[in-house]
């Protein structure tokens, strides 16, 4: 359910490391807390950002809800799709759903894996 | 059904304007409109019926049951509007107070602007009033200013503005308008943690909007430890008033140590909700804001003449055309008058009984998240059932089914699938019990038959919406 092979945030993004490129977005819990997305609010290529800060928004019928740099660095690509489809992000959260890629400044910290996440979004529920 | 433009048939009629009219106006010519008008030509009768339907197509506290939580539907009695009709009111032009001379022409109507503030200081142990703000957000921005103005007077250097993150959604709205970073302080057991206060208070923070009871329906009960930290860094506490249909008579916001509050007097003092207007937000201050108070102010002579006083060098303006909106407060007045202190503390007490007895009833079926004694509204949370796929929007959906308006739902955001009940004190027990009944009936149901639920509404002449596509794909106008 939670991919192995991706690095995660406690509010709810995940990260895919390559390199220096870190593309992200937000998780299958996220996107089933906030219900079918109607918007998504997304940075412009070439704003930094450091780690923690707020860089866009979601929103969906229920509530709107802020997205925050899980990594430092420049913002090199945005998923344009999600202008005219936001679905995307509820239909596939980790794919095509894709919000952002960063050129990574610094090394990352405080990103949890895959099992550190599961127990976070389990400790939240409760 | 057919707006009252397609009902439109050529040479059908229901009124005759004087014939000539325009010829005669002082219109200047070049201004008359040429062509037609565009007015439907519909019967009397066709408009009679149009209206009707639309009106029995809207849904009101009048029909039914309306408990829509944060939101206070209280009924609202129809002597207010008998009072705000009368003719020595409702004739009164507004510039008359501002005429030399004509003061003596509006004595009476001052003097309910000067009584409303009295009486509202004296319910919220406040210093003084202003009636001018259009309604509760605009209250809210009001209040704010009032926040910045007291602290460029002294001097001091403010740039935050502390919100719980249990509050109404127009508190940062309001404090960000007003040019504020606004910083938000989590809860701990559903009311603001004095140690989540201390790590983000600083000597930059302005202020800290707060609610009370909460939007949990719960009671700040570290408020005064909230207000000795905010004096050290001499930060103002603004009280918003969308639950003072809770406390009133119980709790004086002025004496726990508020310097800013503003009333929703549309919830808590019965007059008209919605439509879009008019409201009413008057906003209250301790003594230390009154200087920073819109204009105009009313005032009493020593002969016992009110007039309008413009001369307040600290104030910050205007923030509304006239007084506000007087017929609105005029309702709040008779309503305040009427009900007198006995009669608002029992409509405080009501409220609060009978959301705790709806708490009781509901919280086998459903899951109370803070399950204690609330005050006017609690939040149940269908957590449980969501787990079984039927979720909060499909409750809400199955109670439009059975004639109530639904609750408040995914509000407030820390508990999630939830329901926001508030059932008001002017509801009978029958109407309590019958709603929860109802509402246990559809717990039972997602059991059972969950789809008959995922697949409500079927009685309403319109079913289940997309709601997801009427927010992606957005559009508000039609071709007449």
């Amino acid at each position: 359910m939670i991919p192995e092979d991706l690095l995660y945030a406690k509010t709810h993004e995940w990260v895919l490391i390559e390199g220096d490129v870190a593309t992200v977005g937000i998780t299958q819990f996220a996107q089933e807390q906030l219900g079918d997305l109607t918007f998504v609010e997304m940075p412009e290529v070439g704003d930094t950002f450091e780690a923690g800060t707020e860089m866009g928004s979601v929103e969906s019928v229920k509530a709107a809800s802020e997205i925050y740099a899980p990594v430092s660095g420049e913002v090199i690509e945005i998923n344009e799709e999600l202008e005219d489809a936001p679905e995307k992000v509820n239909e596939e959260p980790y794919g095509s759903g894709w919000i952002v890629k960063f050129r990574i400044k610094g090394d990352p910290e405080g990103l949890l894996d895959a099992q550190g996440y599961a127990s976070a979004v389990e400790s939240e529920a409760h | 059904m057919k707006t009252i433009f397609e009902q439109s048939v050529a040479g059908r009629e229901g009124c005759w304007p004087c014939e000539g009219a325009a010829e005669e106006s002082y219109i200047p010519k070049e201004l008359l409109r040429g062509g037609e008008a565009g007015l439907p030509s519909v019967s009397e009768l066709d408009v009679v019926r149009h209206f009707t339907r639309l009106s029995q197509r809207n849904y009101s506290v009048d029909s039914n049951f309306y408990p829509l939580g944060s939101c206070t539907m209280k009924y609202n009695p129809k002597f207010t509007e008998v009072v705000a009709g009368l003719p020595g009111f409702t004739r009164l032009h507004p510039v008359l107070p501002q005429l030399r001379g004509a003061g003596g022409l509006c004595q009476g109507a001052l003097e309910v602007m000067y009584e409303i503030e009295q009486l509202l200081c004296e319910i919220t142990g406040m210093a003084a009033y202003t009636m001018h703000p259009m309604a509760g957000a605009h209250g809210e921005l009001t209040g704010v200013m009032l926040m910045a103005a007291y602290h460029r007077d002294k001097g001091n250097k403010k740039t935050k503005i502390i919100v719980p993150d249990s509050a109404h959604g127009t508190n940062p709205a309001s404090a960000a308008t007003a040019g504020y970073e606004v910083v938000s302080v989590e809860s701990k057991d559903g009311i603001v943690d004095p140690a989540a206060l201390e790590k983000v208070l600083d000597d930059e923070v302005a202020g800290m909007m707060m609610t009370c009871p909460n939007t949990l329906g719960l009671f700040e009960r570290n408020l005064p430890e909230v207000v000795r930290m905010l004096r050290k860094v001499d930060a103002l506490l603004y009280y918003d008033g969308a639950n003072l249909n809770a406390i009133m008579g119980k709790m004086r916001v002025g004496d726990v140590g508020f310097d800013i509050v503003h009333w929703n007097v549309h919830k808590t003092l019965a007059t008209p909700h919605g439509g879009g207007g008019p409201g009413s937000g008057p906003v209250g201050v301790s003594d230390r804001l009154v200087d920073f108070l819109p204009i105009s102010r009313v005032r009493k002579r020593e002969d016992g003449r009110f007039f309008l006083d413009y001369d307040c060098p600290k104030s910050i303006g205007y923030v509304a055309p006239f007084y506000g909106n007087f017929g609105v407060y005029l309702k709040a007045y008779a309503y305040v008058l009427r009900l007198g202190g006995t009669g608002l503390r029992r409509a405080s007490e009501n409220a609060v009984l009978a959301a705790n007895y709806m708490r009781k009833r509901l919280s086998g079926h459903f899951e109370v998240p803070y399950d204690r004694i609330c005050m006017h509204e609690f939040v149940a949370s269908a957590s449980p059932q969501a787990k079984d796929g039927v979720h909060a929007l499909d409750f809400a959906k199955g109670l439009l089914d059975r004639g109530y308006h639904a609750p408040t739902i995914y509000f407030p955001l820390i508990v999630p699938e939830a329901l926001m009940i508030e059932p008001t004190e002017t509801e009978n027990k029958e109407t309590l019990d019958k709603f929860c009944d109802d509402l246990i009936e559809l717990a039972e149901l997602a059991k059972t038959n969950p789809e008959a639920l995922t697949s409500a509404p079927v009685n309403l002449p319109v079913t289940r919406l997309d709601e997801t596509r009427a927010a992606r794909s957005m559009e508000l106008t039609d071709d007449l």
